[in-house]
């Protein structure tokens, strides 16, 4: 019974994370104690096992030399500027339709918005825009629940011209969130659902125009989640839903 | 290439599938160059690049596959996994049979392989392991110790086969 707390902790203890006054009294514990010391003894061998077993996959050279021509084909005046400029050709490459302005540089809420359109077009543009495909919110909903650390609410859409199409789950600058899809008189319009304190920047109330991006959008931060709708129908339309999901929250 | 050998040899446990892995690798760069302006100098590089990777893998087929088929968040799970012997553990491991490791560790469900690999393999604290896997340090320390636990109980049934 005396070991019990102690065992408890072993694991930690082992991974070296127990506080360091606390280290001294545990190494001693373990040293003197014959059923923690066989205990301790078994637990670094299956740490040792898995650290075996784990290193058991090594890239193919043609894979290296792959990723080093990539990688080396950027040009190389600094190394923040090269991040910088190969990011600007990521970019290039997922949406290929916005202009080479909207790729210059770009404040943190400026990104987070490219970043969004690009969300929004990438998905489109794929084979299976959403990975649950339903018009009824009770069942989007619920598919969310465990894939996103946080709960929203999907407006009623009767007597509106919009319908769902389903959800995805999706990533800003590694944040996990949810990714809708709508639909309305032949538009796709995304919503993007985030925890505003994740989000790299912050945003205020916006909406921009189509000058300083390819699509409309609009975005408002409620009870600590931020929200877009985008897409390319009318501001009415962008508007609309925007409300919709404003009442519904 | 930071890290380049250790987050293809992640991939691969995370997506069973070389082609896969490769795939997810590059993502992981694509995404890292285009994201690099954001990362915060003085914050760990390493759990970055390896939440960019894992991020990928999640919104992947194969990611959400692996995370709708089983809950991520095990931990919250009722009921306990088989209670663990030493004995056929520790005679098991003396014999140091990787492979029977190995295997273990495939048979896990994704989120106790990644803390495992992530804490043993990559050999991260706890804190960084929370940093890529986006959980608190609570979750973290009580996701490995159930993820060991399983490991264990895998280890005896294999055993048990003979």
């Amino acid at each position: 019974m005396v070991c019990e707390s102690w065992t408890a902790k072993l694991d930690t203890y082992l991974d070296g994370e127990v506080p360091e006054e606390e280290m001294r009294s545990f190494g001693a514990h373990v040293r003197n104690c014959r059923s923690c010391s066989a205990d301790a003894l078994t637990r670094v061998q299956m740490k040792r096992a898995i650290q075996a077993a784990g290193k058991r996959y090594t890239p193919s050279a043609e894979f290296r030399k792959r990723m080093q021509q990539k990688i080396a084909a950027k040009p190389q005046r600094s190394v923040r500027l090269g991040w910088t400029l190969a990011a600007a050709a990521a970019v290039i490459l997922v949406v290929g339709t916005l202009t080479s302005a909207y790729l210059g540089t770009r404040s943190g809420k400026d990104q987070v918005f490219s970043e969004i359109a690009d969300l929004h077009v990438a998905t489109l543009a794929g084979s299976s825009p959403v990975d649950v495909i339903s018009t009824d919110r009770h069942t989007v909903k619920p598919w969310f629940q465990g894939k996103i650390p946080f709960a929203f609410n999907l407006p009623e859409l009767q007597n509106s011209d919009f319908s769902l199409l389903g959800g995805r789950m999706t990533y800003l600058e590694q944040t996990p969130g949810a990714h809708l899809i709508y639909d309305v008189r032949k538009h796709h319009i995304s919503v993007f659902v985030f925890q505003e304190r994740l989000l790299p920047a912050k945003l205020g109330e916006n909406s921009l125009s189509p000058k300083q991006l390819p699509f409309n959008l609009e975005t408002w931060s409620q009870g600590g989640l931020r929200y877009f709708v985008i897409g390319d129908a009318s501001t009415a339309d962008i508007d609309s839903l925007a409300k919709l999901f404003r009442g519904a929250s | 290439m930071p890290h380049f050998e250790r987050l293809y040899n992640f991939a691969c446990w995370l997506t069973h599938d070389r082609q896969e892995a490769e795939d997810l690798v590059q993502e992981t760069y694509a995404k890292a160059l285009k994201g690099f302006p954001s990362f915060q100098s003085g914050t760990n590089f390493r759990a970055w690049i390896y939440k960019i990777l894992r991020n990928a893998f999640l919104t992947s087929r194969t990611g959400l596959k692996a995370t709708t088929t089983v809950p991520l968040d095990l931990e919250d799970e009722e009921g306990d996994l088989p209670a663990v012997e030493e004995t056929p553990e520790s005679i098991l491991l003396q014999r140091s049979d990787g492979q029977l490791v190995q295997q273990a560790l495939e048979e896990l469900p994704v989120a106790y392989r990644e803390i495992l690999l992530l804490c043993e393999v990559e050999e991260m604290s706890y804190q960084e392991i929370s940093d890529a896997l986006v959980i608190p340090m609570g979750t973290v320390m009580s996701r490995l110790s159930r993820a060991r636990k399983a490991l264990r109980g895998g280890l005896q049934q294999q055993f048990a086969k003979g």
